[in-house]
C-alpha cells in the first residue's frame, strides 16, 4: 500500500527512465533538425529547440503533479473529463480555428488548445471506468454496444473536424477491447472489411470481380455444393463485390474531387512530387543516406537544408535515421518498444479492471502512433500527419502523451490499494 | 476478464512483429540498397526546379492577347558561394561592385541555405551570355520565369498582371519558391491555378563543388513540367478597344454583358494603363508611378467603384410595384412638378405633362410617379420593417448588395442597407417610406458597382433572370467552366411584368420626349434608361444602362461617367456607340466625334 510518506516508492522507475531517455533523445534531434550555422545557439522562444525545452519543463512539472494527486481523483472524475472533452470537440467544430484543412483548435490569446489531443486519455479513462463498473461476466449486448459508443463519439467528432490522422489513433482501442475479450471473429471481419475497401480502390474492379468469382467457385468445389455452405459462399461473394463497388462509388462519386484526389495520392495512384510524394522521396533519401552508423550528430545534410518538410514534427525520424544510422534507429526502436511492452506488463499486474484497461489503452495509443508515424516515414504506409510520441516537436502533443502516461504510473503506484 | 489473460502475449507479439518489419525496411534502405550511398563521399543532391510555361490568354474569337517571353532570375544560395571573380559577374549583369556585396549580405541575413533572387528579370540575350560563364560563379544559377507579352495595349484590368511572390506566400503555398511570379487580379489572378501549370523537378548528384556527378537513380524521381492551361476569355477585343477609346479623358466605367450567357464582352475602367507597363523589369517602377497617379488608373472602377445608381433604379421600383400589385400597367399619377413627402418638403420633378402612366414615367423619368408608387408600396404592409425587408429581397434578387460570385479576385459588393441600419440611424420607430424616399429614385444610401448595373440591364433583357457575369469562356483541357456560370438566377419578378418596363425603355430612346432621344437610330432598337446621380462632392454623374436589339437582345450595357452631368449628355451616346459597334450597325459620326473630343478629367 502506498504510504503518504514515500509517495514515489511504488512508482515504476524503469518506465520513468525510458520516458526521460525518449524526451531527451527527441530534443537532441529537434535541435539537430533546426540548428545550422546561420543562427546562433539560443535557448529562447525564437527557436523550436528552445521552445521544446520549455515544453519539456512544463511536461515534467505536470508529470510530477499528476503523480502526487490521489488516484481516486482520476477515477471519480473520468466521466466528467470525458464529457468536457466531448463538449469542447463539438464547440471546436462550431467556433474553432482552421489549420492545415482541419478545424481542430481553440485559440485563447496566443495559446492554441487542441481538444482532440486530450480526447485520447479521457476516452481511455471513460472506457476503463465503464468496464470497471460492469459486472465482470456481464456479456449483455447492450454493455458491449455502450463501450463501442464511448469510443465512437469522439472518433466521429474528430473525423468531422477533418482530422483523419488523430481519428485513426482511436483504432488503438480495438486492441484494448481484444484484450478484454472481444471476439477474434469481429477483429477478423474488421480486417477483412479494410482489406476489401483498399483492394477495391487499388485494383481494377473487373479483375477483382473475376477473382472473387473464381475463389467462390473453388470454395463451392471444395465444399461439394453442401447446401448450407452454398448460401454462405454466395452471400460472401455478393457482399465482397458490393463492398468493392460501394467504396469506389463513395470515393469517386460522393466525395468532392479534391478529396478523391487526396485519397489517390495517399494510395500512390497519383504522383505529386510537391505534395505527399515529395515528402516520401525526401524522407527515404535522408534515412537511406544515414547508412549503418549514421553521419553523426549535426552532420546530416538532407534533413537540415529544408529538403524534408515537417522535419522537426511528423518527419523527425528522418533526422534520427540520417544522423544515427541503422544502429541508432535500432536502439531508438528498442527503447520505444521497451517502454510500451513495460506498460503492458505493468497493466497485467493490476488488480483492478480500471487500471489494467487504462494501461492497455496507453500502450496501444502509443503503439499506433509509433506504427503510423514510422511506417509513413520509411515509406511503408501512406502519409498521415501524426507526431511520433515524446520525440516530435510540439507542446500539445508532448503534454498530451505525458499526461496519458503518468496517469497510468499514478494508478500503478496505487495498485495494491485499487482492488477493482 | 481474467480468462483472456493470455492475450497479452498476442499484443506483445504484435509490438515485436511491427518493429521487426520496420527494422527490415530500415536495413533495406540504410544498409543493403546502394542508391542512397552518395553521402559516403560527401556528395549531395541538387534539386533543379523546371518552370512550366504559363498558359496563354485569348479573346472570345481566339485572338491571342497574352503570351510569354522567357526571361530569367539570377538566383543565389549564399552557402555555396566561393572565392570568385566578382567584378566579372557584376559586368555581366551591369551592377556596381559595392551593390553586389550589399545585396549578398542582405540575402545572407535571410538565409544562407535557401535560394534567393539576386538579380531580377534578365532577358534572353543577357542570360545566354551569362549561362556560358556561370560555372565560374559557384552558388549562382539561373531560374526561368515567364514574362508576359501582350498583343494589345488595352484590357489591362481584365487581364491582371504578374507579381513576385513574397515570403509569406511562399510559406503558405508549397507550390511557390522565392522568385516565382504569380497572377494578381483579373484573369491572371482568378485563374492562377489553371494558368501556372505544374512544376517539374530534376534531381542530380553533385560533389562538394556543386559539379554534376550524374542523375540520381537514372532520373527515376525526375518529373517534367506541365504547361499551364490556355484560357479563352469572353471579351470581344475590338469592342474593348473601342470602349477604351470612347472613355479616353473621362473617368468611369463601361460593362457590357451578353445577356443570353452572362459572358462579359467588355469591361472598361477609365483611366487605365498599358498592360505591358506592369510586365518585366520595369514593373516595380511603373507600379509606383501608377499607384501615385491621382486619377487612380490601377483602381478597377467597373468592379470596385461604388456609385449611386440614380434614375436607372426606377426600373426596379416599377417592376416591384407591378409584382406587388401596388400599380397596374396603366396606372396614372399626376406629377405636379414634384412629390411632397413631408409637409413643406418636396422631391422636385422637371416640367412635363402632368398625368403620366408607368410607361411614360420611365420615358420621361418622372420623379413623382416613382415616389408615389414607393409610398404606396410601403403602405401595403403593416410595419415599415416588413415593407422594407420585402422591398430589399426583391432588389437583392437582381444581384445587388452582394458579391456577384464572379471569377474576379477583387471587387465590391455595393451597399443595400439592412433595416437595422436605419433603426440605428433614425431610431426604431421614427423612420418610414418618407424618410428613405430618395431610394425611390436611386439616391440615398444605395451604392452599386457598374457590373451590377450592367447586370440589371441583362436581367431586363432576359425578362427575369441572369447568369452570373464571368470573364472566362473556356479553359483548355477542361470540360466546363464552373457550374455557377451555367445556372440561371431568377429574380422575384414574374416575366410578364417586364413588358411594360421594356416598352418604356424603348421609348426613352425612340420617343421625341424620351430622355435619351439624342441617340435614337432607325437601324437598331435600343432599350435604355438614363440616370443622373447627384454628387455632393461635385458635378453629377452621368449614367446609362441599355440593351439591344429589343427582340433577342445580344448585348446589355452599363456606362458610368463620373462628374459628367446629365445621363443623356455623355453616358447615353457612349452606350449607343458601343451597342452599334457590337451589332455592326452604322454609327452616328457626329456623336462619335463629339465623344472622342470630350475631355472631362484634367
Amino acid at each position: 500500500m502506498r504510504k503518504a510518506k514515500n509517495i514515489f516508492a511504488n512508482i515504476d522507475s524503469v518506465t520513468i527512465i525510458l520516458y526521460l531517455i525518449l524526451i531527451f533523445f527527441g530534443w537532441i534531434n529537434i535541435f539537430a533538425s533546426q540548428y545550422n550555422d546561420d543562427t546562433q545557439f539560443t535557448l529562447d522562444f525564437t527557436t523550436r529547440y528552445g521552445k521544446q525545452l520549455y515544453f519539456i519543463v512544463i511536461s515534467l512539472i505536470s508529470a510530477f503533479i499528476i503523480l502526487i494527486i490521489d488516484w481516486k481523483f482520476y477515477y471519480s472524475l473520468s466521466y466528467i473529463f470525458y464529457g468536457t472533452i466531448i463538449i469542447s470537440l463539438i464547440l471546436v467544430l462550431i467556433i474553432g480555428g482552421v489549420a492545415g484543412g482541419a478545424t481542430s483548435w481553440f485559440q485563447i490569446g496566443s495559446l492554441k488548445f487542441q481538444p482532440s489531443e486530450f480526447a485520447k486519455f479521457t476516452t481511455a479513462l471513460a472506457l476503463a471506468k465503464f468496464f470497471n463498473m460492469q459486472h465482470i461476466r456481464d456479456k449483455k449486448i447492450t454493455t458491449r454496444l455502450f463501450s463501442y459508443i464511448i469510443i465512437l463519439i469522439p472518433f466521429i467528432l474528430i473525423i468531422s473536424q477533418n482530422d483523419l490522422g488523430t481519428a485513426i489513433i482511436f483504432s488503438a482501442f480495438i486492441l484494448v477491447l481484444y484484450r478484454e475479450g472481444l471476439s477474434i471473429n469481429i477483429l477478423f471481419f474488421i480486417l477483412l472489411f479494410a482489406i476489401l475497401c483498399l483492394l477495391g480502390l487499388l485494383i481494377n474492379q473487373k479483375i477483382l470481380i473475376y477473382v472473387f468469382s473464381f475463389l467462390a467457385l473453388i470454395c463451392l468445389l471444395i465444399f461439394r455444393f453442401n447446401k448450407q455452405d452454398i448460401l454462405t459462399i454466395i452471400l460472401g461473394w455478393g457482399l465482397s463485390i458490393l463492398l468493392v463497388l460501394g467504396t469506389n462509388y463513395f470515393v469517386y462519386e460522393v466525395l468532392s474531387p479534391h478529396h478523391s484526389q487526396r485519397i489517390d495520392i495517399l494510395l500512390g495512384k497519383e504522383f505529386d512530387p510537391y505534395g505527399a510524394g515529395y515528402n516520401l522521396i525526401q524522407s527515404k533519401i535522408a534515412i537511406g543516406s544515414g547508412g549503418g552508423f549514421g553521419k553523426g550528430f549535426l552532420n546530416g545534410t538532407q534533413t537540415r537544408f529544408d529538403f524534408v518538410p515537417e522535419q522537426s514534427t511528423d518527419f523527425i525520424f528522418c533526422t534520427i535515421g540520417e544522423e544515427w544510422g541503422f544502429f541508432g534507429s535500432l536502439i531508438f526502436i528498442s527503447v520505444f518498444i521497451g517502454l510500451i511492452s513495460r506498460i503492458i506488463l505493468l497493466a497485467e499486474r493490476q488488480r483492478s479492471n480500471f487500471s489494467r484497461i487504462y494501461g492497455y489503452s496507453v500502450a496501444c495509443i502509443l503503439f499506433v502512433h509509433f506504427t503510423i508515424n514510422l511506417g509513413m516515414t520509411i515509406g511503408l504506409l501512406p502519409t498521415i500527419g501524426i507526431p511520433l510520441p515524446f520525440i516530435s516537436y510540439g507542446g500539445s502533443s508532448l503534454l498530451g502523451f505525458t499526461i496519458l502516461l503518468f496517469i497510468f504510473l499514478n494508478l500503478d503506484s496505487y495498485r495494491l490499494e485499487i482492488l477493482r | 476478464m481474467r480468462k483472456h489473460q493470455k492475450r497479452y502475449q498476442v499484443v506483445l507479439s504484435l509490438f515485436f512483429f511491427v518493429s521487426f518489419i520496420f527494422l527490415i525496411q530500415l536495413f533495406r534502405i540504410q544498409i543493403v540498397n546502394d542508391d542512397y550511398k552518395f553521402s559516403a563521399n560527401n556528395n549531395a543532391l541538387r534539386y533543379d526546379v523546371l518552370t512550366p510555361v504559363r498558359g496563354l490568354i485569348y479573346d472570345r474569337d481566339s485572338n491571342l492577347i497574352v503570351s510569354n517571353i522567357p526571361s530569367y532570375n539570377l538566383m543565389v544560395i549564399p552557402r555555396e558561394v566561393k572565392e570568385m571573380d566578382t567584378l566579372n559577374l557584376c559586368k555581366l549583369i551591369n551592377i556596381e561592385i559595392d551593390l553586389f556585396q550589399r545585396k549578398l549580405d542582405e540575402i545572407k541575413e535571410y538565409s544562407k541555405y535557401k535560394a534567393s533572387i539576386f538579380h531580377k528579370q534578365i532577358d534572353y540575350k543577357q542570360a545566354s551570355k551569362l549561362q556560358e560563364k556561370l560555372f565560374q560563379f559557384p552558388g549562382f544559377f539561373l531560374q526561368t520565369i515567364n514574362t508576359r507579352k501582350y498583343t494589345t495595349k488595352s484590357a489591362a484590368h481584365i487581364l491582371g498582371y504578374l507579381g513576385e511572390v513574397n515570403r509569406k506566400k511562399v510559406e503558405q503555398d508549397s507550390y511557390y519558391n522565392n522568385g516565382d511570379l504569380y497572377g494578381v487580379k483579373g484573369i491572371e489572378g482568378g485563374y492562377e491555378k489553371d494558368l501556372r501549370g505544374k512544376k517539374g523537378m530534376s534531381i542530380t548528384l553533385v560533389d562538394v563543388y556543386n559539379r554534376k556527378q550524374g542523375e540520381f537513380q537514372e532520373g527515376k524521381f525526375d518529373t517534367l513540367p506541365i504547361s499551364g492551361k490556355n484560357i479563352y476569355s469572353t471579351i470581344n477585343l475590338e469592342l474593348q478597344k473601342y470602349g477604351e477609346k470612347l472613355m479616353k479623358n473621362k473617368k468611369g466605367a463601361i460593362v457590357a454583358i451578353e445577356p443570353e450567357t452572362g459572358e462579359i464582352l467588355s469591361l472598361i475602367s477609365s483611366p487605365s494603363y498599358n498592360p505591358e507597363e506592369l510586365s518585366g523589369r520595369k514593373r516595380s517602377k511603373n507600379f509606383q508611378k501608377l499607384l501615385s497617379d491621382k486619377n487612380k488608373p490601377l483602381f478597377n472602377r467597373s468592379l470596385s467603384g461604388l456609385y449611386p445608381p440614380g434614375s436607372i433604379f426606377k426600373l426596379l421600383n416599377g417592376l416591384i410595384a407591378l409584382e406587388e400589385k401596388v400599380i397596374h400597367k396603366n396606372k396614372s399619377y399626376n406629377c405636379n412638378n414634384g412629390f411632397e413627402y413631408e409637409k413643406g418638403k418636396l422631391v422636385k420633378c422637371h416640367p412635363h405633362k402632368s398625368l403620366v402612366n408607368l410607361e411614360e414615367a420611365i420615358t420621361i423619368s418622372c420623379n413623382t410617379y416613382f415616389c408615389k408608387t414607393f409610398t404606396n408600396l410601403f403602405k401595403k404592409h403593416k410595419t415599415t420593417k416588413e415593407a422594407y425587408n420585402n422591398w430589399k429581397s426583391h432588389i437583392s434578387s437582381f444581384g445587388i448588395g452582394k458579391w456577384m460570385n464572379n471569377d474576379f479576385v477583387s471587387g465590391a459588393k455595393g451597399l443595400l442597407p439592412e433595416h437595422k441600419y436605419y433603426n440605428k440611424y433614425y431610431g426604431r420607430t421614427s423612420w418610414n417610406s418618407s424618410t428613405i424616399i430618395s431610394m425611390a429614385i436611386g439616391q440615398g444610401e444605395l451604392l452599386l458597382t457598374p457590373i451590377q448595373m450592367a447586370n440589371i440591364a441583362a436581367v431586363i433583357a432576359n425578362r427575369g433572370y441572369y447568369y452570373t457575369p464571368h470573364i472566362v469562356k473556356s479553359i483548355e483541357g477542361k470540360q466546363e467552366i464552373d457550374s455557377i456560370f451555367k445556372t440561371k438566377n431568377f429574380t422575384t419578378i414574374s416575366p410578364e411584368n417586364y413588358d411594360v418596363i421594356i416598352n418604356g425603355m424603348e421609348k426613352v430612346v425612340k420617343h421625341p420626349n424620351g430622355t435619351a432621344h439624342n441617340i435614337s437610330t432607325e437601324k437598331l432598337i435600343i432599350c435604355g434608361k438614363t440616370g443622373t446621380a447627384q454628387n455632393p462632392h461635385g458635378e453629377d454623374h452621368s449614367i446609362f444602362i441599355a440593351f439591344a436589339p429589343k427582340e433577342r437582345p445580344k448585348i446589355a450595357i452599363a456606362v458610368y461617367v463620373e462628374n459628367a452631368g446629365f445621363g443623356s449628355t455623355w453616358a447615353a451616346p457612349i452606350a449607343g456607340l458601343m451597342l452599334e459597334k457590337y451589332t455592326n450597325t452604322e454609327n452616328n459620326k457626329t456623336l462619335e466625334e463629339f465623344i472622342l473630343k470630350g475631355k472631362i478629367t484634367e
